[in-house]
């Protein structure tokens, strides 16, 4: 029910590299998983408020007010690759 | 070449001027060394969560009453998503189907004297991402950079309507909505540092016709005149290339300001997937009708509104009126001014050409700051309307204010500026001018009346630039009729 | 055999032992046992000597910081320790360092915890028997063929064998439940918010809660004593006051109405954690509970559900390991490439699985048929709670469909998810949730109580808990394992 191209569509856009093989197992056990869950299209669902939190609060915010930044140090220290102060990435290529 | 009507709308972010990030309490300040302003939270980095900055909320919800949007006192927070470098968390937190405003707008003045509605049709706000430093141009580098000192400040994003209906005008509606960002004191509208950017989306249609045509979005325009200058390029492309029948490709196109030119980035037919849904990490915004009252209640006035007031109540210029309201900081100088020398032409005159010859008129602290402060400046013009010293001596002595920070009476009693006024003293130089210039009397003579101007300037010369000019011109003018009618 | 942690601590006052001592003691066990068990991901010794050190000088001049002072803990390896790698359970993360803490490691320690170690998890906390962990198997102590059940596999065994007096773990779909009743422990979920996210690695930001396992309820509620309560750092963490939990427990149940639910009794269930679940609940009435019957009709959808929401909100949070700022990186000809093979390299199957689940879902033209019928049926699973609520104090059921199977068993995605049918509800609706032992099978594994009370009412829960647990003597036995 889930297309190749779809896994590939979604591979694309969740960035992960997949083989053929990998492909192709990640349509089938998609969809199997997907065809467990169409099950909730059919839950009546008419004038349900959707739930984003478990416990409702509202309008949560801090004041205005600064802390102290980390040294760049401890920021970078877990890098892959750096130049100097900066994050180094490969060269970006648009899509 | 056809008539096409333009149809342009201009999508603004504009970096907030609260203290800290959108999410987190680190600075928002510009130009610190990479990476040095930043902690977990702003860097992504695994297990951070983001908190709301109330500051934020209420600038936004103040830009939002200034253009007469419908505050949605029930917003919340959405998560989109794209990989990007320079986003730590590859989504970007920002509003989506619940924007904390919309439906507002800003009147513009055209140059014609014309104004013009435009519609706003939303405003919600989001976090700024980092900045990429390539090693040579994003084509050809190798390897990027990536800084996340800015990434997380707080942003505003307004989209208006589509109802720009040429370049200038967007420039206008550009120059108007900073110049309100700017009065409120929610952004600084620095094009040039980023704090305020502007990209827009242009279409063409055939004139008349209801259909819109195919939007193109322009980037990378970073000044006033450059958005004019890319949206201008962009009309003649586009009605050169309807006018092959050629179709207009829905597209990004990056504006050139080098080469003069529009060029497409890779063809975006289709649209990102961002995959939006509401921030779980952040609870909905339910915002009190009482704190939205507050923030209304404590608008100031707004540049147009203070524009035509100043025009109106002081019989100003339209000219006058615009210059002195560029900035909050310099309007109010002006009333101040105003208030102690009630002659606002010649104040504004002053205003317009020796304090803004010294600091410019958009930047609120420097005028706040003035060494001359209004009240001073009030005096100068006091001393000029007693007769005191001359017109011509002022504008010395407010240059020497600017430079010693000490009033205009102290300036003129201590350097001896006091104009010469008294009518014995003023007839004495005349008498030595003329005697030693018999030549211009002659030329007065024959009929040459500029001639009374050169022992005019004799007279204001030898006196230092003290003498009254108005008295010497006509002390000089009856002398020489005398002289010559005799 | 190690005692429980208020033992310890009240030994520690008593002067018949030290932080030290112990601390040592529990470092020697997991020397000679931790290669069996696998629970241990970093062991943390000279951390956990220098504050056993410093525990045994405020006992020394009579000021320790609170019953957990010296308590000889483990966190789960999702929660951030500054300058104490935090992987996960997954490649990606195997060598990442955070410079901070989370909000419950420092609470943790400022109430004088010692910390022995992070321990093991399914993968990103995705799974239900931590054979997703990507560095480390972890065995079921009780035995060592079987699994300890997940994702918070890791420090449920390490309580269970006697690796750590006490443990942090987190619970989305069952994570603490599940492993307490397959490791014989006590493991709670509190109420959403109740406990700060601040970090913990987010795995599905609206389901995650941490929570603490103890050999009994009482240490149980001194853990959640300590780590419960608001924090500005965490804008979904409850502002309310935190009860003294460990201090309301010795009250009796008379009088308190408990709901058995018709939907968690099923088909195809265990007999044996049927027939000991209902054993228990008799229990609890012969204690004086009263029994009612309940319906929580949206219970069969509740899994379905669970798999729409937690992997879309997974795919958004692992969205940031992309090799750019911290983790692994396998190297690529340009961004793109890097991304998407360092993702591949660094995820296991079940996080990659999940991952492109829960992105199809949020994809253009998917999001109201899954991820937004999806929170609606949510709404319904807590309409469910609060119905029952309002006629009962507490709903008492299984924690587990089944008991602890043996490694590689379940090898069939759907087949795992099942292990969560009766734990999942209880995080749709934020409600807290404990599981308690309550027996074991003729083969000497444990059996799980499931008690679930009203949002912020973990009292209760933990009352029931503790009179359960005064009655019985199943919390007393632990397994043989050296």
């Amino acid at each position: 029910m889930i297309s190749r191209d779809d896994v590939l569509r979604v591979a694309r856009l969740a960035r992960l590299a997949l083989t053929d093989a990998e492909v192709e197992t990640m349509r089938e056990q998609l969809s199997a998983i997907l065809s467990h869950i169409d099950a909730l299209k059919a839950v009546d669902t008419a004038g349900v408020e959707p739930t984003s939190h478990a416990v409702p609060q509202f309008n949560v915010m801090r004041e205005d007010e600064p802390r102290p930044c980390f040294p760049v140090e401890e920021m970078l220290a877990n890098a892959p690759d750096r130049a100097g102060d900066f994050f180094r990435v490969p060269r970006i290529i648009e899509e | 070449m056809s008539t096409y009507d333009v149809v342009i709308g201009l999508e603004v972010h504009a970096q907030l001027t609260t203290r800290t990030k959108m999410f987190c309490g680190c600075p928002a300040t510009f130009g610190a060394p990479p990476n040095t302003q930043t902690c977990p939270v702003c860097q992504g980095m695994p297990g951070t969560l983001p908190v709301i900055n109330r500051r934020a909320v209420e600038y936004g919800v103040r830009t939002a009453l200034a253009f007469n949007c419908r505050v949605n006192g029930a917003c919340r927070f959405a998560r989109k998503h794209y990989y990007y470098p320079d986003m730590p968390k590859n989504f970007q937190i920002s509003q989506y189907e619940e924007p904390l405003a919309e439906e507002g707008s800003l009147e513009i003045d055209l140059a014609d004297g014309r104004s013009h509605r435009v519609g706003i049709q939303r405003l919600h706000l989001e976090e700024d991402v980092g900045k990429l430093v390539h090693e040579g141009t994003l084509e050809t580098a190798q390897s990027s950079l990536v800084d996340f000192n800015r990434a997380g400040v707080p942003l505003m994003e307004t989209v208006s309507k589509p109802e720009l209906r040429s370049p200038e005008e967007a420039a206008a509606y550009l120059r108007a909505f900073r110049a309100v960002l700017v009065y409120l004191g929610v952004c600084d509208g620095n094009m040039e540092e980023g704090s305020l950017r502007c990209d827009a989306n242009i279409s063409l249609k055939p004139a008349g016709a209801s259909t819109l045509g195919t939007k193109v979005e322009i980037k990378n325009m970073n000044s006033f005149r450059n958005v004019q200058r890319a949206l201008e390029f962009e009309v003649t492309r586009q009605a050169e290339a309807l006018d092959r029948g050629q179709r207009i490709v829905q597209e990004t196109r990056l504006w050139d300001a080098d080469r003069g030119y529009t060029r497409s980035m890779r063809s975006k037919e289709f649209a990102h997937d961002y995959r939006y849904f509401p921030e779980p990490d952040l609870v909905p915004l339910k915002l009190e009708p009482r704190w939205i009252d507050e923030i209304r209640g404590a608008l100031p006035e707004l540049p147009r509104q203070r524009r035509q007031r100043f025009a109106a109540s002081y019989g100003l210029p339209a000219y006058d009126a615009a210059l002195l309201t560029q900035s909050r900081a310099l309007a109010e100088y002006f009333e101040a001014a105003v208030r102690e020398f009630p002659q606002p032409k010649l104040v504004s005159n002053w205003v317009m050409s020796e304090l803004l010859r010294e600091l410019p008129g958009d930047d609120e602290r420097a005028i706040e700051q003035a060494t001359v402060t209004p009240s001073r400046l009030a005096g100068l013009l006091r001393l000029i309307d007693d007769g005191t010293i001359s017109g011509k001596i002022a504008k010395s002595v407010f240059e020497t204010m600017v430079r010693s920070g000490e009033d205009a009476s102290t300036i003129v009693r201590r350097d001896g500026l006091t104009q010469v006024a008294d009518a014995g003293a003023l007839a004495a130089m005349v008498a030595s001018a003329i005697a030693a210039n018999p030549r211009a009397v002659d030329d007065y003579r024959k009929g040459k009346t500029a001639a009374g101007k050169a022992i005019v300037g004799q007279v204001m010369k030898a006196s230092g630039g003290r003498a009254n000019p108005a008295m010497v011109s006509k002390l000089v003018e009856e002398e020489l009729e005398k002289l010559t009618k005799r | 055999m190690p005692a429980t942690i208020h033992e310890l601590t009240a030994a520690y006052g008593r002067g018949d032992t030290t932080p030290s001592r112990v601390t040592e003691e529990f470092l020697a066990r997991i020397a000679k046992l931790d290669d069996k068990i696998g629970a241990y991901l970093t062991v943390t010794a000279d951390q956990a000597r220098a504050a056993a050190r410093a525990s045994d000088e405020r006992y020394r001049q009579g000021r320790p910081l609170g019953p957990l002072d010296g308590a000889p803990i483990t966190l789960k390896d999702v929660f951030c320790t500054k300058g104490v790698r935090t992987t996960c359970g997954s490649k990606i993360l195997e060598s990442f360092v955070p410079p901070y803490d989370a909000t419950v490691t420092e609470r943790l320690a400022k109430a004088g915890c010692v910390m022995l170690g992070k321990s093991n998890m399914d993968e990103f906390a995705m799974g239900s028997s931590t054979e997703h962990s990507a560095l480390k198997v972890t065995r079921n102590p009780w035995d060592l063929a079987r699994v300890p059940g997940g994702s918070s596999g890791g420090p449920a065994a390490a309580v269970a064998a006697g690796l750590a007096a006490g443990g942090l773990g987190t619970d989305t779909g069952g994570s603490i439940r599940q492993p307490a009743a397959f490791c014989g422990v006590v493991g709670l979920k509190p109420t959403y918010g109740r406990v700060s996210r601040y970090g913990l690695v987010a795995f599905a930001s609206s389901l995650d809660h941490p929570g603490p396992f103890g050999a009994d309820v009482t240490d149980t509620a001194l853990l959640l004593g300590a780590i419960a309560g608001h924090d500005p750092m965490d804008a979904t963490s409850i502002d309310a006051p935190v009860p003294d939990y460990a201090g309301a427990l010795e009250r009796d149940v008379r009088g308190l109405r408990l709901g058995v639910p018709n939907e968690y009794f099923i088909d195809g269930m265990d007999p044996e954690v049927e027939a000991a679940v209902r054993a228990a609940i008799d229990v609890l009435k012969g204690l004086g509970a009263t029994l009612e019957r309940v319906s929580l009709p949206a219970t069969p959808h509740a899994l379905a559900t669970y798999y729409v929401i937690a992997p879309a909100e997974a795919s958004s949070n692992l969205a940031r390991y992309d090799g750019v700022k911290y983790g692994l990186r396998v190297p690529g000809h340009d961004l793109i490439e890097m991304e998407s093979r360092t993702r591949a390299a660094g995820f296991g199957a079940e996080v990659r699985r999940r991952i492109m689940l829960g992105t199809y879902v949020l994809s253009a033209g998917y999001y109201d048929a899954y991820y937004g019928q999806a929170q609606k049926v949510r709404s319904l699973v807590r309409r469910d709670f609060d119905a029952a609520f309002g006629r009962v104090d507490l709903i008492v059921a299984p924690t587990t469909p089944n008991v602890p199977f043996k490694h590689g068993e379940k090898a069939d995605p759907i087949a795992m998810y099942l292990n969560d049918v009766f734990t999942i509800p209880a995080d749709m609706a934020g409600v807290p949730a404990v599981s308690v032992p309550c027996g074991f099978t003729r083969g000497g594994l444990p059996i799980g109580l499931q008690l679930i009370g009203r949002a912020l009412d973990e009292a209760t829960v933990l009352r029931a808990a503790r009179a359960y647990e005064r009655a019985t003597d199943w919390h007393t036995r632990r397994p043989n394992v050296g």
